[in-house]
């Protein structure tokens, strides 16, 4: 609003609204958040740092102690901002939006839910209020990566993926998302693809990340042009892909 | 316009006013009441010269943008702006030793850099130089005086007091 993207005639503040924020243990094992629920009470709550690792660790970097303070979940999700972490957290958690109207709820893969810039499946009159996060395995892994100019800000590119690691060694069910590139976070299968079933090396990462590279049609903008980012798009993806499979760098070999 | 009532407490003192919802908080503490010690520079999030603390009722409150929520959001809460810090004509001991430590040239960022360090000594009074970076990362200040800023926090904290 402060930069008059929105305009409202009317305006609800859902601060006030009981039930809206919170977090609870679903009955999967995942985690259940309120749409109000704030960067803080991620940051600071055992039951994310427990059964929501990726959640947790990504929250120190999301902006500023003082936007933390206020900002939710929900707004994050709901605003769209291309670089915003929530969309690609939830993208590469593979979390479904409950979303409430007047006349009913209804429920929205986070794949479905981010549309484009600025842009959601969220119609007039209708309200997102939660956030289902399915169940991590003890087999889970997860990588985030970002490139940001200064502490905070908005992610230039960031990349963030999320897979179980066999007994074998094999990744299976890698979810590679790539956000800030294009308008809207995105899984990149190119690179998933290359990945899925089998032992992440150095080599494998190395061709995804070239395969991520040349999958996103990454924007230009005044922050950074797109041949940047694409460069960006491979080394963040190479970088968390090696942050969630540790044992494929040359030293862990070496060792 | 039309306005809504609100009442809350600055700087421990209950206030109550007819504002219009669009009226932010920033604006408020400034233009209604007269505290610009708060001041605004980017008006969207990122600057921090407007960090305030807001809490519930008894709650020391936590560190935020007072250009981000709209004065009607208060309601009904406690909201401490760089002039609670302490009493009238006296500084305390943050205030002092950023005077100490010059850190502060033009002094357009100083309220935002006081109300969030005093936020991060009372959450963390051991802070390390680190820690006091990553606190003050949301607060711009563009005479580039970071390093002296650093100091008076650390030396206004629990941490240089063994």
């Amino acid at each position: 609003m402060n930069f008059r993207l929105a305009r409202p005639t009317l305006l609800i503040d859902l601060n006030r609204v009981p039930g809206l924020r919170g977090l609870a243990r679903a009955p999967d094992g995942g985690v259940v958040a309120g749409a109000m629920t704030r960067h803080r009470d991620f940051e600071f709550s055992a039951l994310v740092r427990d059964l929501l690792p990726l959640a947790h660790a990504a929250m120190p970097s999301v902006a500023h102690r003082a936007i933390r303070n206020r900002g939710t979940i929900g707004g994050s999700l709901a605003h769209a901002d291309p670089s915003g972490d929530w969309p690609a957290l939830c993208l590469a958690c593979d979390a479904r939006m409950t979303i409430r109207s007047s006349t009913g709820t209804r429920d929205v893969a986070a794949e479905a839910f981010g549309r484009g810039l600025f842009e959601t499946a969220l119609q007039a009159g209708e309200m997102l209020a939660e956030v289902h996060f399915p169940a991590w395995g003890a087999r889970r892994r997860w990588g985030l990566q970002k490139m940001t100019r200064r502490q905070g800000d908005f992610a230039i590119v960031g990349v963030v993926v999320v897979a179980d690691a066999g007994p074998d060694g094999r990744c299976t069910n890698l979810r590679n998302v790539v956000y800030g590139a294009t308008d809207c976070a995105q899984l990149v299968h190119e690179a998933s693809d290359m990945l899925e079933g089998r032992v992440p090396t150095q080599v494998r990462i190395g061709e995804a990340a070239r395969a991520a590279a040349a999958a996103v049609p990454t924007r230009s903008d005044l922050h950074a042009s797109g041949a940047y980012r694409t460069e960006l798009v491979e080394a963040l993806t190479h970088r968390a892909l090696s942050q969630a499979f540790p044992e494929a760098l040359p030293s862990a070999v070496a060792a | 316009m039309s306005t809504i009532d609100i009442a809350l407490t600055v700087n421990g003192k209950p206030v109550a006013a007819s504002v219009p919802p669009r009226l932010t908080l920033a604006d408020f503490l400034r233009e209604r009441l007269d505290l610009t010690g708060t001041h605004l520079g980017c008006e969207h999030g990122i600057c921090g010269a407007c960090t305030v603390l807001v809490g519930e009722p008894g709650d020391p409150g936590d560190a935020v943008r007072a250009c981000l929520m709209f004065a009607v959001q208060a309601r009904g809460m406690e909201v401490t702006t760089v002039e609670g810090l302490a009493p009238d004509g006296e500084m305390n001991a943050l205030q002092k030793s950023f005077q100490q430590h010059h850190a502060l040239q033009c002094g357009f960022c100083t309220p935002g850099m006081l109300v969030t360090a005093t936020a991060l000594l009372r959450d963390c009074p051991h802070p390390s130089a680190d820690q006091v970076r990553d606190a003050i990362s949301g607060n711009l200040c563009r005479c580039t005086g970071y390093v002296p800023i650093v100091e008076a926090i650390l030396e206004a904290s629990e941490s240089t007091k063994e």
